[in-house]
């Protein structure tokens, strides 16, 4: 069924009213030779209960897998609430009379992440966190005329696969990947000191995609120095127990919130985020929502700076996007007001126990961490393929395979343990070992 | 017809923000604790919280609550938003979305399982175009325009051929142009003919050896077919330049003419317009990418490969754009489309984009006496009207759409395309009923009938609404993004 709610009469009123025959007259002005004259190979249409019985996804039971996408609890009331048709079947808000539940939202989410990184303003979100890195490096290239790209290569790698995809058509912008320490796991600014001036822009992620915390000090005094300095978030639910991005000094804070109030979902939708400095806020590329007045000076809300993008400013805007993840934002920030600043302190502090259980009950096994450095809730170990692949037959997903990303960690795997994870499937884990 | 026949309406209430019902040890939601604290060696970790509001339960549930009646969903009522599409979002479709929501993609056997379902949704996408590949990882549709102008960009440096123009007609979408520029072409505005079509006259003037390609709606944002789209195709094949169709109309013709079969050498869709997925406030969308053979060469990584029934990402693509997305894009958005295309079948696919064109001229037919309508060529799922009549009254397009809301209507898509003076582009989708379509009729009449007569009042609208015009001008000069910058 296609949804639609013509009846015989109803058909007739309208073909009548237009002065056509018959329905197909309605594509007269398509020339007879592109009208497509055979049946498409698509199934017969289904009821309900077929599309179910076809739709069905098994999932594995024990999970010990994040590198950038991440399994956190869920509040009930986060889908109850989003699921209402006038969040999700609504369109983007232009119209800020009739939208101004969308707009409030956003409005709230964006405060949430500025004050949750330390950084003045948010935008209203972004794809993932891959493309905010990437319009981060656009924005440099725009804005400070950078010629050099400096991103640690302890980044998450498909962040910077992408970056590399966006940056292809400035051929005179050179990316070049900051070494991590083979011991520590931890960037090695210390290559960087005489390198870094005003010409480049530089971008850390921490926790790093080894789950390892930078020594963020240092990195700060170093990159300070460039023209535009960047902190990528890959794990938000970090920001509960680590020191705000911002109280380093950073000029951009980026990276991915899907952990906050949305599910992994087969890696997609996610929820990228940007924050800025407030010299920054009319180049940050993306949707903005700002607070305003109506006619009566009534607090209302709607979109701004919209003489930035693409529907005005056409190829000078700042950027092409034209959406936000705006569902995937709501989530965040009904998830954050759900749990709080205790509930989210402490969920993060059981990922971070979480990811020590699980460490000591595998060095008790003998297997060790690859990466010395201080860890948040991901750590590295060596595992063959063949073991991976039997334990996932088990049902037990023991991490992210990296080892194709990282040609130098042979048998590489990233574990993650977060407070969905408990005691019992550490123990299942280890048994399988 | 007053405003009180207004089916919608809104709530009197001024939902406060939530920082201002902040207080510390409210009775908060219980967070899962499986683990025993321990030290946490090294991990700098500050004693103070994070900086969040500080709600219980029941308030944050309220204030969201309050939040969603003062917003107008496609539930509530017509939306008929020019090349938006907003129909219909059936809930089978969050339904089966829903039950994917736990899989990682570190789970090789349940992603084995979702791959193939996209796969075969990816199938069913290039039958219904007409063409032989495509990509699904772009995540809204000027993510989708993004990564197709990289591929022919790629293709073109493969070739030995970097040209550094795409030719673009002036009824096109914004983000067109802004595409282009982010992936470093410079751009050329092409007019389109008096009848609002793009001539292969015209167009031939424009072509040379810079020329990387064209990029076209069609049916146009006008909702007029582009009937010399064959010829316009051919011109560009033999000047070594791509044919490149915006799909944000393709809801017009699915099932009833195919890009492929014009020409198009690549396109992208919006599977959140033509697929029936929701639009989300803003988004998530899922923006596909179709190309003819010689471009699969150049197609993002990763690809979706099959042994043996399982399925899995494929990495050996070695003259790929590489990736455009940190995992594999909106995946929910993609099986919610499959969802909807099981629903339709192949004879609702055609049915649907029959009685879009059909509700769509029926509304121009109703509205064309009262109204402007600057291109009176036959138009297929949406038609744009203009002001001019109006504006001899100092009534605009912005008072009209105002007052639509009073009506308990969305507004239609305004002032775009912008060749046409004060545009109204109306797209009413196949899902809305005859008597909402002859309500909206009566609605834009009443409006034509007052701006005759008592052109003032509709300065003041919209005035049933949760708040009246707002003032964007205060907000952009203003700047003020978060509460505490209040």
């Amino acid at each position: 069924m296609s949804f639609t709610c013509e009846t015989r009469a109803s058909l007739e009123t309208l073909l009548n009213t237009i002065g056509i025959d018959k329905k197909e007259d309605v594509f007269s002005s398509i020339p007879e030779d592109l009208l497509f004259k055979g049946k498409l190979n698509i199934p017969e249409p289904m009821d309900e209960e077929k599309i179910r019985r076809k739709m069905d996804f098994p999932v594995s039971g024990t999970i010990f897998a994040g590198g950038g996408i991440y399994r956190h609890h869920i509040p009930s009331a986060v889908d109850a609430l989003t699921a209402r048709q006038e969040f999700f079947t609504a369109y983007t808000p232009y119209q800020p009379e009739i939208s101004q539940g969308t707009l409030q939202s956003i409005f709230e989410y964006q405060s949430m992440m500025a004050d949750l990184t330390g950084m003045h303003a948010s935008n209203a979100s972004m794809y993932d966190g891959a493309t905010a890195l990437a319009e981060a490096a656009l924005m440099a290239i725009r804005k400070k005329h950078v010629k050099k790209v400096f991103v640690s290569r302890a980044t998450n790698p498909s962040y910077r696969a992408v970056l590399q995809t966006y940056l292809a058509s400035h051929v005179d912008v050179a990316i070049i990947e900051i070494p991590f320490d083979p011991k520590t796991g931890r960037t090695d600014m210390n290559t960087l000191n005489e390198t870094i001036d005003k010409d480049s822009a530089v971008f850390i992620q921490n926790p790093n995609f080894f789950g390892i915390c930078e020594p963020m000090k240092e990195v700060s005094e170093t990159a300070r120095n460039a023209g535009m300095w960047g902190i990528v978030v890959n794990e938000a639910i970090s920001l509960g127990i680590l020191e705000k991005p911002g109280a380093f000094g950073p000029d951009i804070v980026l990276g991915e919130a899907q952990s906050f109030g949305n599910p992994v979902s087969a890696g997609g939708p996610l929820l990228g985020f940007m924050c800025v400095k407030k010299n920054l806020l009319r180049a940050m590329p993306g949707r903005v929502v700002g607070l305003s007045r109506d006619k009566n000076n009534t607090q209302s809300f709607c979109l701004t700076l919209a003489t930035r993008e693409q529907h005005i400013r056409r190829e000078k805007a700042t950027s092409n996007i034209c959406s936000n993840q705006g569902l995937c934002a709501l989530r965040a920030a009904v998830y954050l007001n759900l749990i709080g600043p205790q509930g989210l302190r402490d969920t993060a502090l059981q990922c971070a126990f979480g990811a020590r259980y699980l460490r000591d009950q595998l060095m008790d096994k003998g297997i060790n961490t690859v990466f010395s450095g201080p860890f948040f809730h991901e750590f590295v170990i060596r595992m063959d393929t063949k073991k991976r692949k039997d334990l996932i037959k088990k049902g037990i997903v023991p991490g992210v395979d990296i080892q194709n990303v990282y040609p130098e960690i042979p048998d590489g795997l990233l574990v993650n343990v977060t407070e969905m994870n408990t005691k019992k499937e550490c123990a299942c884990l280890i048994e399988h070992l | 017809m007053s405003y009180r026949a207004s089916i919608v309406s809104f709530p009197e209430i001024k939902e406060p923000l939530l920082n201002k019902r902040t207080s510390r040890d409210k009775n908060k939601i219980m967070t899962p604790a499986p683990f025993d604290a321990c030290d946490l060696e090294g991990l700098d970790t500050p004693e103070t919280l994070p900086e969040i509001p500080d709600v219980s339960q029941v308030e944050t549930i309220r204030h969201f609550t309050r939040l969603s009646r003062l917003n107008f969903g496609i539930d509530q009522g017509m939306y008929p938003l020019g090349s938006c599409t907003m129909k219909h979002n059936p809930r089978i479709c969050e339904e089966i979305a829903s039950k994917m929501a736990r899989i990682h993609p570190a789970d090789d056997m349940a992603m084995s399982g979702i791959l193939e379902k996209v796969f075969e949704l990816s199938g069913y996408l290039e039958e219904i175009c007409g063409m032989d590949a495509s990509t699904l990882w772009p995540a809204a549709g000027a993510h989708g325009e993004l990564t197709a102008i990289m591929i022919i960009k790629k293709a073109l440096y493969i070739r030995g051929e970097p040209r550094r123009t795409v030719l673009i007609p002036d009824t096109a979408h914004g983000t067109n142009p802004a595409s282009c520029a982010v992936a470093g072409f410079r751009t050329v505005n092409i007019p389109s003919g008096d009848d609002g079509m793009l001539k292969a006259s015209i167009l031939k003037e424009y072509l040379d050896g810079d020329v990387a390609g064209l990029m076209i709606t069609n049916p146009n944002t006008l909702g007029i077919f582009e009937n010399e789209i064959r010829a316009i195709a051919a011109m560009l094949h033999e000047n070594g330049s791509y044919l490149y169709m915006d799909g944000a109309n393709l809801n017009a013709i699915m099932g009833i003419t195919r890009p492929g079969d014009m020409g198009v050498d690549i396109m992208h869709l919006n599977l959140h317009k033509t697929f029936g997925t929701p639009h989300g406030g803003g988004g998530p969308g899922s923006g596909p990418v179709l190309v003819k053979k010689g471009l699969v060469p150049f197609l993002p990584l990763p690809d979706i490969t099959h042994t043996d029934n399982r399925f899995s990402l494929g990495w050996n693509r070695d003259t790929s754009i590489g990736m455009v997305h940190s995992s594999t894009g909106n995946m929910a958005v993609l099986i919610k489309a499959l969802t909807y295309i099981y629903s339709l079948g192949a004879f609702g696919i055609r049915q649907a984009a029959t009685m879009a064109c059909i509700n769509a001229n029926y509304l121009r037919a109703r509205l064309s006496p009262m109204f402007n309508l600057p291109y009176p060529g036959a138009t297929l799922h949406e038609f744009v009207l203009s002001d001019r009549d109006q504006g001899k009254n100092q009534v605009t397009t912005m008072d009209m759409a105002k007052a639509l809301m009073d009506y308990g209507f969305h507004p239609p898509t305004v002032y775009f395309p912008l060749v046409v003076h004060g545009a109204i582009m109306i797209e009413p989708t196949e899902t809305e009923p005859l008597e909402e379509l002859e309500r909206f009729a009566q609605a834009m009449q009443a409006i034509a009938e007052t701006a005759q007569e008592h052109q003032e009042s509709l300065h003041n609208n919209p005035v049933t609404c949760p708040c009246e015009r707002v003032d964007e001008v205060w907000a952009a000069r203003n700047l003020v993004l978060t509460w505490d910058m209040e």
